[in-house]
């Protein structure tokens, strides 16, 4: 089943073309690499599929739902506030800096979700919120506040706060540019465990080996186009002139 | 002058300030949340208002506003109010231009706030109200906190202006009983008053800050 389907996607800051008409698809279970140099609209396409940016043209579905179509002039429709609340449960966001609330303790973090939007009982998603933390390796940190906590501790406490909301989908932004190599490892090896659960996510990242060991897809984009994608081993040995360069500077390194 | 007179009598404007104080926070601390929405609002009509009501109460002296909410009724619209209006004018005149003090001190809170966190909160599914209150708000408070404690610092000294319309306070009393008992003994007084109510204002001020710092 196609989880996310995004058809002829346009995104304009001004007159600048950020995205021009993009089309991914991702199925249940697959774990897509969104790759490719800096500026070449990948986040921003990750912005338009978690809905924090708004689209010039094209189809955003979930599940077969429609979140925001395009018609024929050209008129790009949302949907309504309610089908896109539904819509929302659908996927979480992992963010480049964390984004965790700096008042609320680890656990209050994971917890006030499920509890206040989801209005999921407490004892239940404390259980499951323990859970997630062994899971993270962070079983002893649910009284610590984010600042007491390294870089690496912080992201995987932010992608329990995604996972405790049992999304479908999973986004990552960049995880593990805020981080050093050593705590970027920690990362990866956790997004890799998820991938293993058959979790089907969506990663924006400039780890090369990480997107051709732990992706099934990968996407390569330049200048708002996806220039190739595919399985990653076709991929990373494209004969794609620009794709050697880009994959080459980084061999060279 | 009998001393004891003297205290009781400074004693009742003591607690008329005190009264002033606590009743302009009571109101103007939520009134400035009202209007920095105004402030802060799509809308540029309200935008607009808001941000002229704010540029009049900032611009003008506390004590012509006080005067103009007490004589402003009979003057402009020939309504006779009984003298137990004069308490109400001043908190409506200290309240409404507090609320515009406040209300700048709101904003410059809430736009120091990074979005990461907004967009956090709406791809956790809170809606725009819980993100405010939940998020938001409470994070604002402790960043503002050193500037409220100024705002509230001065209120108790502005408390006095309530004297320019005749308003029985600490400071028009102590005036009176200067004038009458020919001595300097009970400004010295208010002035101690002053001292210690803002000394207490800053130690509690600075307990709640002490109590917020459990995150950073």
């Amino acid at each position: 089943m196609n989880y996310l389907e995004m058809k002829n996607v346009k995104k304009n800051f001004g007159d600048l073309e950020v995205i021009k008409d993009i089309s991914l698809t991702v199925r249940q279970g697959e774990v897509v690499a969104v790759i490719g140099p800096s500026g070449s609209g990948k986040s921003t396409l990750l912005r338009c599929a978690t809905l924090l940016e708004s689209m010039d043209g094209g189809e955003l579905s979930y599940l077969g739902e429609k979140a925001v179509y395009t018609d024929n002039d050209g008129k790009v429709t949302y949907a309504g506030a309610d089908e896109l609340r539904k819509i929302r449960s659908n996927f979480g966001l992992v963010f480049q800096n964390f984004n965790l609330f700096p008042h609320f303790s680890v656990m209050k973090n994971i917890m006030d979700a499920p509890v206040r939007v989801q209005k999921r009982n407490k004892k239940e998603v404390y259980e499951e919120a323990k859970q997630l933390l062994d899971q993270m390796g962070l079983s002893d940190k649910e009284n610590c506040y984010p600042y007491q906590l390294s870089g690496g501790q912080q992201q995987r406490v932010s992608i329990a706060r995604a996972l405790a909301l049992k999304p479908k989908v999973l986004f990552f932004d960049e995880p593990t540019s805020a981080l050093d190599p050593e705590l970027t490892g920690e990362i990866l090896k956790v997004i890799k465990d998820l991938a293993a659960r058959h979790m089907t996510m969506v990663i924006v990242t400039h780890e090369m080996n990480f997107a051709r060991n732990v992706a099934n897809h990968v996407v390569f984009m330049e200048n708002g186009v996806i220039v190739e994608q595919g399985e990653p081993e076709v991929l990373f040995n494209s004969t794609n002139p620009r794709m050697k360069d880009f994959f080459g500077k980084f061999h060279e390194v | 002058m009998d001393i004891v007179v003297m205290l009781a009598k400074l004693a009742e404007g003591m607690a008329k300030s005190v009264g002033i104080f606590g009743l302009t926070l009571l109101f103007s601390l939520p009134l400035g949340l009202v209007v920095t929405f105004g402030r802060m609002s799509k809308n540029g009509v309200l935008r607009n208002i808001t941000k002229f009501y704010i540029s009049v109460m900032r611009g003008t002296p506390l004590m012509l506003q006080l005067m103009v909410v007490y004589f402003g009724p009979f003057y402009l619209f020939g309504m006779k109010l009984s003298t137990s209006y004069r308490f109400i004018a001043v908190i409506i005149g200290f309240a409404l231009n507090y609320a515009a003090y406040f209300a700048e001190i709101y904003r410059s809170g809430i736009e120091s706030m990074p979005t990461g966190q907004y967009e956090a909160a709406r791809l956790l599914g809170y809606s725009r109200i819980q993100c405010f209150f939940v998020i938001i708000l409470p994070q604002v408070i402790k960043r503002i906190l050193p500037s409220v404690t100024n705002e509230v610092i001065t209120l108790v000294k502005d408390t006095s202006l309530a004297f320019a319309i005749s308003e029985m306070e600490m400071f028009n009393v102590a005036k009176g009983l200067a004038a009458a008992s020919t001595s300097m003994v009970p400004l010295v007084i208010a002035g101690v008053f002053y001292y210690i109510f803002n000394f207490l204002v800053a130690f509690v001020m600075e307990f709640i800050e002490k109590k917020l710092n459990y995150y950073r």
